[in-house]
């Protein structure tokens, strides 16, 4: 890996302009597959505009407890993603991850797994977290198995957590410690 | 069908709103005991009676900008003194989910059936009247007077996460536990 802190071996984490975030971000949430993996809230078409209103007001936080990156390619820069820390709790030193790749032509190639390595280690050597959390749908194998290659372990689930289609599903919880973090890196 | 139970009526404690002007001195005196950390999230210091009414006030403007929030006080029946506080949170409606949190204040005061009976009214209000499928709760590992009472309802482990929270000079597991409304209702 790069010593560039935001830099992966097949993306930059980016900050972004409010305005270029919420229009990507409008434009994704129209897949239906994407935003129904991303959330448990029901799909819903947001415009850019309060988007960019939701995202500016989480800039303007003075002790933020959300850090949010845009995922380009390192290739041709091309925004094909976001990555953030949301719920950072200083003191019990966890965050919760979320990460999402809007671009379907980018799945199942690495480069969600790449961003989440950058963050994993931005977390862990730049803010001194304790550990990371996430929580992923059951029903989203390809997550599932992009977290266990950044080192998450399995720690449960929320049982019946999403109702979908008229169907009951989990939510898993999967979290991963600074040391498990620093014993991969030595691998 | 007969429908005579009230809402917020239990056999020792009633479920009640916010007094602005009795139950912030009263609420400043419990946060000197460290085991009011499990309860209010972020309070980690003792509330003046000031600090106290601006934290009740936020709750209250919370739940009626969120939508989401049901808040409680809990009051003996027998002369309506407030003994603990209680809410049902992060409530998901369209998947129906929340989480419940419930606290007594005085160390005297535990123990003493208020928040056995106060769970029953918040599990059938969240059950029966919220519309909710489950409820989860997340107390910190070594909170046991709290996982004991939420076993008791009927809550299962159901996830643990690993040294989620520090107090006290270390880490500790905070454990997901989960209750879903169709073991409730077997258990009536």
């Amino acid at each position: 890996m790069s010593n560039d802190l935001f830099e992966g071996e097949l993306v930059r984490l980016t900050s972004e302009d409010p305005q270029v975030l919420a229009e990507a971000f409008a434009r994704w949430n129209q897949n239906t597959e994407y935003i129904r993996l991303l959330d448990s809230d029901p799909a819903h078409l947001w415009s850019a505009k309060k988007i960019k209103e939701w995202k500016e007001k989480d800039l303007d936080a003075a002790f933020p407890n959300i850090l949010e990156f845009g995922i380009r390619t390192l290739t041709d820069g091309k925004l094909i993603g976001f990555i953030g820390f949301d719920g950072l709790n200083w003191t019990d030193r966890d965050t919760y991850v979320a990460i999402g790749i809007g671009e379907p032509d980018f799945w199942s190639k690495g480069y969600g797994t790449d961003a989440m390595r950058v963050m994993l280690r931005y977390g862990f050597t730049e803010l001194n977290l304790h550990r990371i959390s996430l929580t992923v749908f059951e029903v989203n194998p390809r997550g599932i198995r992009s977290y266990e290659k950044c080192g998450f372990k399995h720690e449960g689930c929320i049982r019946e957590f999403l109702l979908r289609d008229g169907k009951r599903s989990d939510m898993l919880l999967m979290g991963v410690l600074r040391s498990e973090w620093e014993q991969l890196q030595q691998e | 069908m007969e429908n005579t139970k009230s809402l917020y009526e239990g056999r020792l404690v009633r479920l009640g709103p916010i007094d602005h002007e009795k139950d912030p001195p009263v609420l400043a005196g419990w946060t000197n005991d460290p085991f009011w950390r499990f309860i209010l999230p972020g309070v980690y210091h003792p509330l003046s009676a000031e600090g106290a009414r601006k934290f009740l006030e936020k709750v209250e403007k919370e739940m009626e900008e969120s939508k989401n929030l049901f808040h409680f006080t809990l009051r003996a029946k027998d002369n309506d003194r407030l003994v603990g506080l209680s809410k049902i949170h992060w409530i998901d409606f369209h998947n129906g989910t929340g989480v419940l949190n419930l606290g007594i204040g005085n160390e005297s005061d535990r123990r003493q059936g208020y928040a056995s009976d106060a769970m029953e009214l918040l599990l059938r209000f969240a059950f029966n009247d919220l519309n909710l499928h489950r409820l989860s709760v997340w107390p910190s590992e070594d909170n046991f007077p709290f996982i004991q009472e939420v076993e008791k309802a009927g809550f299962e482990e159901e996830a643990r996460r690993r040294e989620a929270a520090f107090h006290d000079g270390k880490y500790w597991d905070v454990i997901c536990m989960g209750l879903l409304k169709a073991k409730w209702e077997k258990k009536l």
